[in-house]
């Protein structure tokens, strides 16, 4: 099957493309060694050929500032690479022309059969301009496609002229060879390249070159010392060279200069969005209306989604006969399969306000407002960007880090990220919350369930920023810290983006933290269900010859062999092996289980509830909330979730690194268990000690 | 007199030619992000807390940090 590569600058409307192309065929995965996104996805081109759409990481230029846009450098300066394109469809913003327009230049040196798509002429209308595309298509050698894609408009004709596009003489626009004509030709004698532009990108760029070899490397190195190959020098001349080229071109074909255009609409948005109150106070209220909706309008699908699952167990235990397979359905698989499905509503309403700011350009005016006051701790006004993620989920706001070109400033911000409160402690947050704090209101109209909840996470975002400042005075670092960022025009958000963002961050996280919670549920219902010996079998049994001196209700014996028959199981002696340590914290040997399991993904301390507290609870299938409130502290005859043991855990919650998926992440972006191991013990001390402290205040 | 003017010393709405550059691993990325020797450069305003600062340059609203902005030379 061919490959077609998706390339443009950020901002092109590369995504609408894409999305276009591919609809729901698209599927999102890691490039090798990389957690960078890679979208891949299928289209049908007329003739019946299915071809197989790469999106790339949008980029500026082949020379790569940051991680995720040296994939756009190892894919399409490497042919021997597995994702090398049979084409590239260059995508540009024809209204921003002059600097899109140097990506494809280089692009089209590397010799690979391009297509030119000129992006947003809606907007190239409106300002008056024309381009003649034909023109600049005899120009260039390649055919240039004029296009709307929020319209969907020229989508068409692309894949029409994807069916025959075939490779014209290699002419390259910047002709390399005349700057250092010897060494050139050694690489391609050495090297068996045939292009010029190929074999000087060896040059330039060998040490971040991962199809090299380090013998290759050396003999690059000695080439370029023979012939006295001055990189930096080179790569300016190029530049220059090509926008003067990108000149001639314009010349040619565009109508009206390029200097500066007339964006009133912009200009006018910018000066209420940078404005210095208004800008912040906007910030300030869109993150605002960020958290009301997720728990104004993901708690009642949550509620629902819990009822109905809890309902089904219920209804399933009833009608199939009593066997260890249903009980494994019932007690095991569905709160499992529950604990799931409950968190798809809040990671949704997320990831569509996320995907909205990205939209309309509104996220790098925060970047613009806060790059001051995130240096002052050692970060970068674009760790704003995954400190606003992680409120969804870590592990794509850690991915969102690499968009940070210093080394430092990302490390730092992958540090502190995990603080941020994630969705999967919503859940953890309402149910504690729910129990422990009064629904009362104060001062007649703000719920202080609500400022409990708003207090937890202002708790992690200050421990991040804290984090960081103490960070920022560790780590030494020589290398330079840049905010060379482009401000992107304002526009209204395409609705299909965001719907499709969040239909695959939702599918994403089904299946990838889905299978996790489920293993993890199915194994805990094991444990929870056998133990060593034959205490289990015997608890009848084991029991009456316990309590024969106390006189007991039906009832209140067959509660005593349920809490038996836990304490037995091989869960109950996880649990009571770390007992003496959470004791300090205000929790008994049933909470340990849920702290155990946790640290797999702390999403699954409500599953983990839920499986604890329904084991063998045939008599009265309740939510999960009321089965909590009814648990009773054997010490003290109260009820086991009171005030000191609920903020406790909120508060051990907060900190906590309980996610192996984020260790996983953390691990891969810093290429060693180093970072990793350090977060951990960091954040768990932390939580640990935050936790003792609030439980001896409050009881 | 030595003309060492720079974008930062351009008021808000004022724009100036491009001369040169002062930094040269900034100038790399510079040229990259289409500020040209010869070609306008327009100081736009600037971040609430002072920096960075907005600067249209090739047809597009650029941020640059201060000390960025610093090393571009302008007449």
């Amino acid at each position: 099957m061919r490959k077609i590569a998706l390339v443009g600058n950020p901002n092109s409307g590369k995504s609408s493309l894409f999305n276009h192309l591919t609809g729901l065929n698209q599927k999102i995965g890691n490039f090798p060694g990389v957690t960078v996104d890679k979208k891949t996805g299928y289209t049908h081109l007329p003739n019946g050929e299915k071809v197989e759409i790469i999106d790339l990481p949008g980029t500026y230029s082949i020379y790569p500032n940051s991680t995720d846009e040296k994939i756009v450098f190892d894919i399409l300066a490497n042919k021997s690479n597995k994702l090398h394109p049979d084409a590239v469809v260059v995508i540009v913003d024809a209204s921003n022309f002059k600097r899109n327009l140097l990506l494809f230049t280089q692009i089209h040196d590397l010799n690979i059969p391009a297509i030119l798509v000129l992006n947003m002429m809606d907007i190239v209308e409106k300002t008056g301009l024309s381009i003649d595309s034909e023109k600049l298509s005899n120009e260039l050698g390649v055919p240039v496609l004029p296009m709307k894609a929020r319209k969907g408009k020229g989508i068409d004709l692309l894949k029409q002229t994807l069916t025959d596009i075939q490779l014209d003489e290699y002419q390259p626009i910047f002709d390399a060879a005349a700057h250092a004509p010897e060494a050139i030709k050694e690489v391609k004698a050495t090297f068996t390249i045939k292009e010029d532009y190929l074999a000087y990108q060896l040059l330039q760029q060998f040490n971040i070159n991962t199809s090299l070899a380090e013998n290759e490397k050396n003999i690059l190195q000695q080439i370029a010392d023979k012939h006295n190959f001055s990189r930096d020098d080179l790569r300016r001349k190029e530049t220059l060279e090509r926008y003067s080229s990108i000149n001639h071109f314009i010349n040619g074909a565009v109508k009206e200069t390029f200097t500066v255009l007339p964006k009133k609409v912009t200009e006018k948005l910018d000066r209420i969005f940078t404005h210095r109150i208004w800008g912040y106070a906007i910030f300030l209220a869109i993150l605002f209306l960020i958290f009301q909706s997720i728990f104004a309008w993901a708690t009642v699908p949550m509620d629902f989604i819990d009822l109905t699952f809890s309902e089904l167990s219920a209804f399933l235990s009833e009608v199939l006969p009593d066997s260890a397979l249903t009980r494994l359905l019932t007690e095991g698989l569905i709160p499992g399969i529950g604990g799931i499905v409950i968190f798809i509503p809040q990671i949704a309403i997320l990831f569509a306000f996320i995907a909205i700011l990205e939209e309309t350009g509104y996220m790098s005016r925060v970047v613009f407002l806060m790059d001051k006051i995130m240096r002052k701790v050692g970060l970068n006004g674009k760790s704003v960007v995954p400190l606003i993620s992680g409120v969804a989920c870590a592990i794509p706001a850690i991915m969102a880090t690499r968009t940070i070109e210093n080394w430092k400033e990302r490390l730092i911000t992958i540090f502190v990220t995990p603080f941020m409160s994630c969705s999967a402690r919503l859940p953890v947050y309402t149910i504690l919350i729910a129990l422990v704090i009064p629904d009362k209101l104060v001062f007649g109209i703000i719920n202080m369930q609500g400022i409990a909840l708003m207090g937890l996470y202002l708790l992690g975002f200050f421990m991040a920023i804290g984090s960081a400042g103490i960070m920022k005075l560790l780590l030494k670092t020589k290398e330079r810290s840049f905010l060379i960022m482009e401000l992107p025009t304002y526009k209204s958000p395409r609705w299909k983006n965001v719907g499709l963002t969040m239909f695959e961050k939702s599918k994403t996280f089904v299946f990838e933290a889905g299978k996790i919670i489920l293993a993890i549920s199915v194994i805990l219902w094991v444990l929870a269900s056998y133990g060593p010996g034959d205490h289990i079998e015997n608890a009848q049994v084991e029991v009456a010859e316990l309590v024969k001196d106390q006189r007991l209700t039906a009832e209140e014996f067959e509660n005593k062999v349920q809490a038996y028959k836990l304490e037995k199981s091989y869960a109950g002696i996880f649990g009571k092996a770390i007992e003496p340590v959470i004791t300090p914290l205000g929790y008994d040997w049933k909470i340990g289980i849920a702290l155990i399991t946790s640290f797999a993904a702390r999403e699954v301390f409500v599953s983990t509830m839920a499986t604890i507290y329904s084991i063998g609870d045939d008599v009265e299938e309740g939510t999960i909330k009321s089965r909590m409130r009814s648990e009773i502290n054997q010490e003290t005859g109260g009820p086991r979730y009171n005030l000191p043991t609920g903020v406790s855990l909120l508060l051990f919650y907060v900190f906590a690194m309980q996610c192996m998926s984020t260790l996983a992440v953390v691990y891969r972006e810093t290429k060693g268990w180093k970072w990793p191991a350090i977060q951990f013990t960091y954040m768990t001390i932390i939580a640990y000690l935050s936790a003792l402290i609030a439980y001896n205040v409050l009881s | 007199m030595v003309n060492l003017r720079s974008v930062v010393d351009l008021a808000p709405g004022e724009s100036a030619i491009i001369s040169g550059f002062m930094d040269d691993t900034l100038s790399l990325k510079l040229l990259e992000m289409g500020c040209l020797p010869g070609q306008p450069i327009k100081f736009n305003f600037a971040a609430p807390l002072g920096d960075p600062i907005c600067v249209s340059v090739s047809g597009y609203d650029l941020s640059l940090r201060l000390d960025e902005a610093i090393t571009i030379s302008v007449q």
